[in-house]
């Protein structure tokens, strides 16, 4: 116990996972600069586990039936944004056809960063590659052109500036997964760090 | 990835020193503080006495002293953390603290390439831990900081910056002022821009390695100039501040 700390009033809090605190911004964390993709060199592959690869221009991935989310967001570093809306794409029917058994996704992005997670986790109405963010086109700091949501996970899993998935049978970790944070990142069971 | 667990760790308040109106340097003690490199950070943690808690992410300002680590933080209005940290916290008071955390945002001593750090207002915090270090290391690693502030009130470690730009060989320091400058202050307040990128940072040909901290916005110009300016995108390390109360 801290003497002296009282924190914020309860009443005010709503349901955020455990350790969380609500801002009404929109924050940015990126480990390096901004990649600048514009649409017309934009592309999305799907790589399989053997080899087999289905890409989507920006025309063609902006074709696909579309989804608007709304979905609370939870950062790692703490903030927690709720009720967002977005416009995109259901990993459903990016999958849909995909010839694949694969358990493990490695997700990498324009600009060289990466992030793994389970393909159940990118299945079933829960993940999306979205070009739009309240009403307007995503901004590039927010991962625009296109970005993964994976809204169940901490956000880093939700790779900005996203390219393709390369689909696999072992995990492998990405990007902040080997520079400490947890293989997998359930904001519910704050699991934050390796080891969590 | 087969790390073991962070564990909290309970940390005591040793000294409070004033850096800026709104900014003060703890030095906490902690027992059984496993190190860190310059760069890395730690959540601190508060509990009430109806067992509410609420954590922090803090850059750790200096090189571990051995059980001793040191945070800048920064005030923030109506926030719900900082506040206790800076006016509330007395010595002796348990606070939680957990860490290190970040592998990336870090500088290595046995990494020779020059380097450039550029920080927006309480950005310079994890980048001063990266001057420190090479200090602390004996490093002969050259070094230029260029540190945007809003007035020289707003400066933090203001006397050691001076004191270290003077005598820790290989560290140049330069400032920006976005407000208001110093008196016999050559040129106008402004924000950073190319020219000042270009004349105290280095040539990209040098392959420097880049550190990047401050506001997104801050950061977000900072990391595009250096990227037009030839860098490679990977050698430019960036980390932003969202609000954190």
């Amino acid at each position: 116990m801290s003497p002296g700390f009282q924190g914020r009033p309860r009443s005010a809090q709503p349901a955020l996972p455990p350790g969380q605190y609500l801002t009404e911004d929109f924050p940015v964390l990126s480990a390096g600069p901004t990649p600048k993709v514009g649409p017309e060199t934009w592309e999305f592959v799907v790589t399989t586990e053997a080899g087999a690869e289905y890409r989507w221009s920006w025309a063609e991935f902006t074709a696909l039936p579309q989804d608007t989310p709304t979905v609370d967001i939870h950062c790692v570093t703490r903030w927690s944004k709720l009720g967002t809306t977005w416009q995109g794409v259901s990993l459903d029917v990016l999958l849909d056809g995909v010839d694949t058994g694969a358990a493990y996704a490695l997700v990498h992005s324009y600009g060289g960063y990466s992030t793994n997670l389970p393909m159940a986790d990118l299945r079933g109405g829960r993940a999306w590659v979205v070009h739009r963010y309240d009403g307007g086109d995503l901004p590039a700091e927010h991962g625009g052109p296109a970005r993964l949501l994976v809204p169940h996970l901490y956000f880093w899993k939700s790779a900005k500036w996203v390219r393709g998935i390369r689909l696999g049978t072992t995990d492998e970790p990405g990007f902040w997964e080997t520079a400490g944070y947890h293989d997998y990142g359930d904001p519910w069971r704050e699991q934050r760090y390796a080891g969590d | 990835m087969n790390a073991p667990p962070l564990t909290w760790r309970v940390a005591r308040l040793v000294e409070r020193r004033a850096e800026t109106p709104t900014a003060r340097t703890l030095v906490l003690d902690v027992p059984g503080w496993p190190g860190h490199l310059p760069g890395q950070h730690v959540d601190v943690r508060l509990t009430a006495a109806d067992g509410y808690q609420a954590a922090r992410s803090y850059s750790l300002a200096a090189p571990a002293d051995g059980e001793r680590i040191e945070l800048t933080v920064q005030r923030v209005p109506d926030g719900e953390v900082s506040p206790y940290l800076i006016d509330v916290w007395a010595p002796g008071d348990p606070v939680e603290v957990r860490g290190p955390v970040g592998g990336w945002f870090v500088w290595r001593a046995a990494d020779t390439a020059p380097v450039l750090l550029v920080a927006g207002g309480s950005g310079v915090v994890p980048l001063m831990a990266m001057a420190r270090a090479r200090r602390a290391a004996g490093s002969r690693t050259p070094f230029r900081l260029i540190y945007s502030a809003r007035t020289p009130e707003d400066v933090f470690y203001a006397d050691e910056l001076r004191r270290r730009a003077r005598d820790d060989r290989g560290l140049d320091v330069t400032y920006v002022y976005t407000r208001a400058a110093p008196v016999r202050w050559r040129g106008e307040p402004h924000r950073i821009g190319p020219a000042d990128v270009n004349t105290h940072g280095w040539p990209a040909d040098l392959e420097p390695l880049c550190y990047v901290c401050g506001p997104t916005g801050f950061v977000e110009t900072v990391a595009d100039l250096l990227v037009g300016l030839g860098h490679q995108p990977r050698r430019v390390r960036t980390e932003r501040f969202g609000p954190t109360g």
